[in-house]
């Protein structure tokens, strides 16, 4: 079996365990929501009018590293809680294979949940967020997000705070990326052209090539016994 | 040879007290007075040189932390993660001490304790790494493991500076909040003084380690000797 046979195998039976239980799914989206509301409690009291715009990339983006957490977290814990993450380390498979595995069926879970936030968030900020420069600025960050993440949830998964841990590791790390995002989102909105946002979309980029290789270094040290 | 090691450790101590205490006269009365027009401001301005010196350790630890995480994953000896976990230590104090005395510079010098300038968000964020390095330490309780994570983390966040750093950067310069331009360079007294501190600070830096390293040391020591008697 070829490397990516073996990548996809294991996004394949994440999708297929994701679309029986849809536990992940559904927390994840109902939390984003739930971010945008409580954001919305929050700036309504003071924001009104053409400033909600200023706001709402901010507002989007924490409601997408929140829901990132989320799947992040259930990511390595449902194996370990299962007892599959022995069996997936016994799969005659190179370990960095879970690591993309893993890390992909994330970025996927996440994008579909962003995908359906976008018109929720529109409708709830007033702000027009269906524009297609913004796919590929959120698919960028939900890489460079899901690829540090994926390495960290899988060490957090098998500390003693678990959960509580991830966010504490991943946010500061993962902070250029949030601004990053933010700064391109506000730029899009602004009605800036790709080239003028070009150096925050490149450092998305670049976050989202450099983590996937440091991962491939050193995910092997994470995982064995 | 383990005397002559002491020895020189005792050494070491001596001359980190002393020269702190010659850098600490060279900040507060050795150097001359900053070129500024309030009275308060130009007090302000001495903390300046224990101030860059303390964030140039609380840097320079994170770099021996990385390199430490390098040399556990390639040897797996238990040197190297002693090393990097002694590094972190020292300068989570030292991170901490940059952001507290900054804001004790900033108050009089910009009238608010905190701004989201690039330097003290670099800051903070860096504190915050810390922080959550040493969390991570003391959430795992087998010792390979939690040098593997710790070695790991420690890689993964350090390339994270240089990234955040080019971030908040670029971020800071898109909105010129000009607070301030203390840069307006330094007076030859005023250069020795800063070259003074910087060096006592490394030594000192370098002496805690040793410190660290050898507590670290007897410990394992001690819980040899209790496996030992429990067998």
């Amino acid at each position: 079996m070829s490397y990516l046979r073996k990548v996809s195998a294991i996004v394949w039976k994440d999708i297929v365990a994701e679309l029986r239980t849809k536990e992940m799914f559904s927390a994840m989206f109902v939390f984003a929501v739930l971010v945008i509301v409580v954001f919305n409690f929050a700036f309504d009291l003071r924001v009104s009018g053409e400033r909600v715009r200023q706001v709402a990339p901010g507002a989007l983006w924490v409601a997408f590293a929140f829901a990132g957490i989320l799947g992040l977290n259930r990511a390595f814990v449902a194996e370990k809680d299962r007892g599959c993450l022995e069996g997936l380390l016994l799969a005659p498979v190179d370990h960095t294979a879970i690591y993309f595995g893993k890390m992909i069926s994330t970025v996927l879970f996440m994008l579909i949940v962003e995908a359906l936030m976008l018109p929720v968030f529109t409708a709830f900020f007033g702000v027009n967020l269906l524009d297609f420069r913004l796919v590929f600025i959120i698919v960028l960050g939900t890489v460079g997000f899901a690829s540090v993440g994926t390495i960290l949830s899988a060490m957090t998964a098998q500390t003693r705070a678990r959960e509580v841990l991830l966010p504490i590791l991943l946010l500061p790390v993962a902070a250029p990326v949030l601004i990053a995002a933010v700064k391109a989102t506000s730029g899009i909105l602004d009605g800036l052209t790709m080239a003028e946002i070009a150096l925050w979309w490149q450092l998305l980029l670049a976050f989202a090539l450099i983590y996937p290789a440091v991962a491939f270094m050193t995910f092997d040290f994470i995982v064995k016994e | 040879m383990k005397r002559q090691r002491e020895i020189l450790l005792i050494g070491m101590t001596v001359l980190s007290a002393v020269t702190v205490l010659i850098a600490l006269y060279l900040a507060l009365a050795g150097a001359p007075d900053a070129n500024l027009s309030s009275e308060t401001g130009r007090y302000a301005q001495r903390i300046i040189y224990f101030h860059i010196a303390t964030a140039w350790v609380g840097f320079l630890a994170f770099f021996v932390t990385f390199v430490g995480g390098v040399g556990y994953l390639r040897t797996q000896s238990r040197t190297w993660d002693i090393v990097a976990l002694s590094s972190a230590e020292i300068g989570t104090v030292f991170m901490l001490g940059v952001l507290v005395s900054g804001s004790i510079w900033a108050k009089p010098a910009w009238g608010v304790w905190w701004v989201w300038d690039e330097r003290l968000t670099i800051s903070l964020v860096q504190f915050l790494i810390y922080v959550g390095y040493l969390m991570l330490r003391a959430s795992v309780e087998d010792p390979s493991r939690r040098a593997r994570f710790a070695a790991v983390y420690g890689i993964v966040a350090f390339i994270s500076v240089p990234i955040n750093f080019i971030a908040i950067r670029l971020w800071r310069t898109q909105h010129p909040l000009v607070f301030g331009n203390e840069d307006g360079g330094l007076g030859p007294n005023m250069m020795f003084a800063f070259a003074f501190t910087l060096i006592t600070f490394t030594i000192w830096y370098a002496t805690l380690m040793w410190h660290r390293i050898r507590l670290e040391r007897f410990r394992d020591d001690v819980e040899q000797l209790k496996q030992k008697l429990l067998d």
